[in-house]
C-alpha cells in the first residue's frame, strides 16, 4: 500500500517556459568546469596542476580535510585553467576535452558480496561520491557516517523545473542499480517520493526494494527535505542521506560498466529560451552552446538549476554538479514608474494584493527584479503559509541574526536547507535574503558543532 | 515620462557616496522609489520575487481606511448641524466635514513623514512606508474638534518615543498610532474627555439645541441608558458622535473585507477581538448586576472604537503577536480587557488600552508558544531516540 501525505502549505509559480518534452541535440561544449563552490563543507585541494592532462573519471581535486573525497574530471583532456576568486578561493577547474574520451576503467565490486567498507572506497575513488548529501546541512556526505535512511525525491514541483520523468526516461535498469547500491548504505530505508497526481516514469514505478511514498499539492511538495520532514525528520544527531534521481542513474551506470559517465539530461527552460527544450549534457558542460537556443539582446540571466535556487552562471558560465536544468529569464534592472501602485496583471504575488490569484492558470514571464526595498521584518505569517513543516521560520531566522546556536538547534535548523526555505525568500515583503541567512546559520552550526 | 526619468537620473550622482547632497540621499531615495519601482535585482537564491512589497502592503490598508475617513468626514458635518439644529444638503454637510478633518491628515502626514524623513537621513536608512498607514490612522481616531497644535505634539510623541527610538518601523513594541491617541488622552485629560469634544463647534457652544448633549452611546451606555433598536442601528451605521474614524461599523467592515481578502490584515487576530468581547458581554450580561452589564453584548461590538481597534489597530503586524495561536489568543484576550474596562473599569473607552496593554504582552504570548514549540520538537527527538 502505497502511503499518500498531502502537502497543503506551499506555492506554485507559473512561469512561461516550461520544457517540451523532447530531447534535442546541442553543439559540444568547448570547455567543462568542476566548481568547488556547487559542493558544501569541502575545502578543495588541488591534485593536479595548470596543463596536467586527465582522463575521465581522474581526480582533480579532493578535500583537504577529508582527503578520501575526490571530485574527478567529467570527460578526459588538459587541465587549462583553475580561476580563482577573491582571497584566491578556487571557483573553477576548467578542463579542455581531449579529441578522444579516455575514461579510467574501474574494477567493480560484486554488490552481493562486497562489504559496505568496500562499496565506499569504491565510490569516493571513482568519484560519485559528492552525489551524496547529507543532511543536515545539505553538505558532501560523511563517508564513516551510517544515514538512518537515504530520500530520494522523484519529483521536481520548483517552477519551470525539469520533469524527472522524462529524466530517468529509458534508464530503468541503471536506476534500479543504482538504488541496490543505495539500499547496502543504510541502516534503514531508501525512500522514493513521487507526485500523487499522475503516474511516474517506470524507471520510478517499478522501482525495487525502495519504500514509495506520494505527495500531493503544490511546490515544495516535491523537495526532499519535506518528504525526509514528513517520514522520517532528522532529530539531533541523527543523519539522513539524499541523492537526486540523476545521480543515482549515474551511479547504477558505473556499477554497470565501471566507468564514471556523468552525462545526463537538461532542461533548458525559461521565458528567454526560444524552444525550452531537453539537452543531453555532461554535468559541467560550458553553457555557451545553449546560446543560439536563447533571445539574444533582450539581456538575459542564465540560472543553472531553478529560479528559486539556482546560481547565476552567465552565458559562458558552467553547468552545475548538482542542477539538472538551466533557467534563462528577463533581468530586471530597470525602473517602472509608480509600479507599487498600478494593477499589474502582468505580475505575480502570493498575496491578494495584486490580481494573480483570480487567473490560476496564467503562466507570467517574471523578471529578477527585486519588486522593492529591503525592509525589516514587518509582517506575520507570510512565512508559514509556504511551508510545510512544523518550523517557525521567522524565529529560526532571527536566531541565525542573534548567532544562538542552542535556538537555532531547538528550532529546528537541522532540517532545513536553502531550498526549503526559498519560498520563504521568493513571498518576503521586506525582501529579505532568507536563503544566504540560512546558510550563515548552517556554516555557524558546523563551526560548532564540528 | 522619459524626461522625468532622465531628470532623476541626472540629479542622482549627487545624492551618491561623494556627492554634494549624500547628506540628503534617504530623502532622495525615498522620492525616488515613490516614483519608481528600483531597478534593483536579486543576486543569488530566489531570482525572482513575489511583486509585493511594503509599499504595496501599506497602501492597501490606506485604502481600506478611505471608507472609514469618507463617511467620518460626512459624519463630523451632520453631527454638527444635527447639534445647532440645522438641515442643509448632503454635500454641505460633506464640506463641512471634509475641511474639518483635511486639516487634522495634513498635520499627522507632515510631522510624522517630517520625522521619519529626518530620523532614515540620521541612520543612512531608507525611508519606511509604516507611517503611510500610522498617518492615517491619527486623524481617524482623534475627536473632530482636536486642536492642531495636539495632534501635532501626539504624532511627533508616537514618531519619536513610540518608534524611532526603538530603531523603526518593524522594531517597535506599540502601536503608534494608538500612543498617539493615548498621549492626547492622558496629557489632555480635561481636554479630550466629556460630551463636547465629538462635535466640531460644540465646544463654543453656539446656537445648540436644546436638549441636545452630544454623548456619545459609551457614556450613555455608561450612564445605564437602554437603547432602542433605532439607536443600535445608528451606531451600526455611524450617526453618532465619536472619533472621526471610528464611528461607522459599516465602513470599517467595509475596510475589514479588503484586508482579509488581499491577506494583509489578520483574519485571526479580528475574530478573536470580537470573540473576547462578546464572550465578556455575555457574561457580564449573566451577571447582570448593573445597567451596563445588561447591555446587550452585540452593543460593545458596534460602540466606541471597538470595530475601528479590532481591525485596523489590534492588527498592526509589528505590535501585534507573530505566531498564529498567539494570535488568537491575544485578540481574544483584547476583546475581553476592551469590555471589562468598559463596564468596571472607570474608563469610558477600553479599546485603546486593551490594544496598548496587549501589545506589550504580546512577545511573551509569543514567547510561550514558540516554547511549546520546541519543547513539541525535543518530545519528537526524544521519542526517536527512544525507538532507536
Amino acid at each position: 500500500m502505497v502511503q499518500t501525505v498531502n502537502v497543503k502549505k506551499g506555492l506554485n509559480i507559473k512561469l512561461q517556459g516550461l520544457a517540451e518534452k523532447v530531447l534535442s541535440k546541442c553543439s559540444t561544449p568547448e570547455s567543462y568546469a568542476v566548481k568547488p563552490t556547487d559542493f558544501y563543507g569541502i575545502t578543495p585541494k588541488m591534485l593536479v596542476d595548470e596543463g596536467g592532462s586527465v582522463k575521465a573519471g581522474a581526480p582533480l581535486f579532493c578535500d583537504k580535510n577529508r582527503p578520501e573525497i575526490v571530485f574527478v574530471s567529467p570527460v578526459a583532456g588538459t587541465l587549462t585553467a583553475i580561476n580563482r576568486g577573491e582571497r584566491r578561493k578556487i571557483l573553477e577547474v576548467v578542463v579542455t576535452p581531449a579529441e578522444e574520451n579516455d575514461a579510467i576503467r574501474h574494477v567493480v565490486p560484486d554488490l552481493t558480496s562486497a562489504s559496505r567498507e568496500e562499496l565506499v572506497k569504491f565510490m569516493l575513488q571513482s568519484g560519485v561520491w559528492p552525489f551524496f548529501k547529507q543532511r543536515p546541512y545539505n553538505i558532501v556526505a560523511n563517508p564513516k557516517a551510517t544515514p538512518k535512511a537515504i530520500f530520494i525525491s522523484g519529483f521536481d514541483s520548483a517552477p519551470i523545473a525539469a520533469d524527472a520523468d522524462f529524466l530517468v526516461n529509458g534508464e530503468a535498469a541503471n536506476f534500479q542499480k543504482g538504488l541496490d547500491v543505495l539500499k547496502k548504505l543504510t541502516s534503514g530505508k531508501v525512500h522514493l517520493g513521487l507526485c500523487a497526481d499522475y503516474p511516474a516514469n517506470n524507471a520510478f514505478e517499478r522501482a525495487k526494494g525502495v519504500e514509495i511514498t506520494r505527495y500531493k499539492g503544490p511546490h515544495p511538495a516535491g523537495n526532499v527535505g519535506v518528504h525526509i520532514h514528513k517520514l522520517d525528520p532528522v532529530n539531533k544527531g541523527e543523519i539522513v542521506w539524499t541523492m537526486n534521481p540523476q545521480h543515482v542513474v549515474i551511479l547504477g551506470r558505473l556499477f554497470e560498466t565501471g566507468i564514471y559517465d556523468p552525462s545526463k539530461v537538461v532542461a533548458l527552460v525559461g521565458a528567454e529560451v526560444k524552444k525550452p527544450r531537453y539537452y543531453r549534457m555532461i554535468a559541467g558542460a560550458k553553457l555557451s552552446g545553449l546560446s543560439e537556443f536563447t533571445y539574444t539582446g533582450k539581456n538575459p540571466r542564465v540560472i543553472s538549476g531553478n529560479v528559486l535556487t539556482g546560481t547565476k552562471v552567465g552565458i559562458d558560465g558552467y553547468l552545475g554538479f548538482y542542477d539538472n536544468e538551466v533557467a534563462v529569464i528577463t533581468e530586471g534592472n530597470h525602473h517602472e514608474m509608480l509600479g507599487w501602485a498600478m494593477p499589474r496583471f502582468n505580475k505575480f504575488s502570493m498575496s491578494h494584493t495584486y490580481f494573480s490569484w483570480l487567473f490560476p492558470d496564467k503562466r507570467y514571464n517574471l523578471d529578477t527584479n527585486l519588486n522593492g526595498g529591503r525592509r525589516a521584518f514587518v509582517l506575520s505569517g507570510e512565512y508559514g503559509k509556504v511551508l510545510p513543516m512544523d518550523i517557525l521560520p521567522v524565529y529560526l531566522l532571527k536566531a541565525i541574526l542573534a548567532n544562538d546556536i542552542d535556538k537555532m538547534e531547538q528550532l529546528g535548523i537541522y532540517e532545513v536547507v536553502e531550498e526549503d526555505l526559498a519560498l520563504c525568500e521568493f513571498v518576503c515583503t521586506s525582501k529579505i535574503d532568507v536563503q544566504e541567512i540560512l546558510r550563515t546559520g548552517i556554516n555557524a552550526m558546523i563551526a560548532e558543532m564540528g | 515620462m522619459k524626461a522625468l526619468r532622465s531628470f532623476i537620473d541626472g540629479i542622482k550622482p549627487k545624492f551618491e557616496k561623494g556627492g554634494k547632497y549624500h547628506f540628503l540621499h534617504s530623502t532622495f531615495d525615498a522620492f525616488e522609489t515613490f516614483l519608481y519601482v528600483p531597478d534593483t535585482v536579486t543576486t543569488k537564491g530566489a531570482h525572482v520575487r513575489d511583486a509585493i512589497d511594503l509599499k504595496r502592503t501599506m497602501s492597501v490598508v490606506v485604502m481600506a481606511l478611505v471608507p472609514a475617513l469618507l463617511f467620518g468626514m460626512w459624519n463630523v458635518g451632520f453631527q454638527h448641524f444635527l447639534s445647532i439644529g440645522t438641515q442643509v444638503s448632503f454635500w454641505e454637510v460633506f464640506w463641512f466635514g471634509f475641511f474639518k478633518v483635511l486639516p487634522i491628515v495634513v498635520v499627522s502626514y507632515v510631522v510624522g513623514l517630517g520625522i521619519e524623513f529626518v530620523a532614515a537621513q540620521i541612520r543612512g536608512h531608507e525611508v519606511n512606508e509604516g507611517f503611510l498607514v500610522t498617518g492615517m490612522l491619527i486623524p481617524l481616531v482623534m475627536p473632530a474638534d482636536v486642536p492642531l497644535w495636539m495632534v501635532t505634539l501626539a504624532t511627533a510623541f508616537a514618531v519619536i518615543i513610540g518608534k524611532e527610538v526603538f530603531g523603526g518601523t518593524g522594531m517597535n513594541v506599540f502601536n503608534p498610532a494608538l500612543l498617539a491617541r493615548a498621549f492626547v488622552f492622558f496629557a489632555y485629560p480635561s481636554y479630550i474627555s466629556g460630551d463636547k469634544i465629538w462635535i466640531a463647534g460644540l465646544n463654543k457652544g453656539e446656537g445648540i439645541v436644546d436638549g441636545f448633549s452630544g454623548a456619545t452611546p459609551l457614556a450613555k451606555a455608561a450612564a445605564g441608558e437602554r437603547f432602542s433598536s433605532m439607536q443600535v442601528w445608528d451606531m451600526f451605521a455611524g450617526f453618532i458622535p465619536g472619533s472621526i474614524g471610528e464611528t461607522s461599523t459599516i465602513a470599517i467592515l467595509l475596510g475589514a473585507a479588503l484586508l482579509i481578502i488581499t491577506g494583509v490584515g489578520s483574519w485571526r487576530i479580528m475574530v478573536s477581538v470580537v470573540a473576547g468581547g462578546l464572550c465578556t458581554g455575555l457574561l457580564f450580561n449573566a451577571v447582570g448586576a448593573n445597567a451596563y452589564m445588561q447591555l446587550p453584548a452585540y452593543c460593545h461590538l458596534i460602540m466606541g472604537g471597538f470595530a475601528f481597534g479590532a481591525v485596523f489597530m489590534a492588527t498592526d503586524p509589528v505590535s501585534a503577536a507573530q505566531t498564529n495561536t498567539a494570535k488568537w489568543i491575544y485578540g481574544f484576550l483584547i476583546g475581553v480587557l476592551a469590555v471589562i474596562i468598559r463596564v468596571v473599569g472607570g474608563f469610558p473607552e477600553g479599546m485603546m488600552l486593551a490594544i496598548l496593554f496587549m501589545n506589550a504582552f504580546a512577545p511573551l504570548i509569543d514567547y510561550c508558544v514558540v516554547q511549546s514549540h520546541i519543547s513539541r520538537r525535543l518530545k519528537r527527538a526524544a521519542a526517536a531516540q527512544k525507538a532507536a
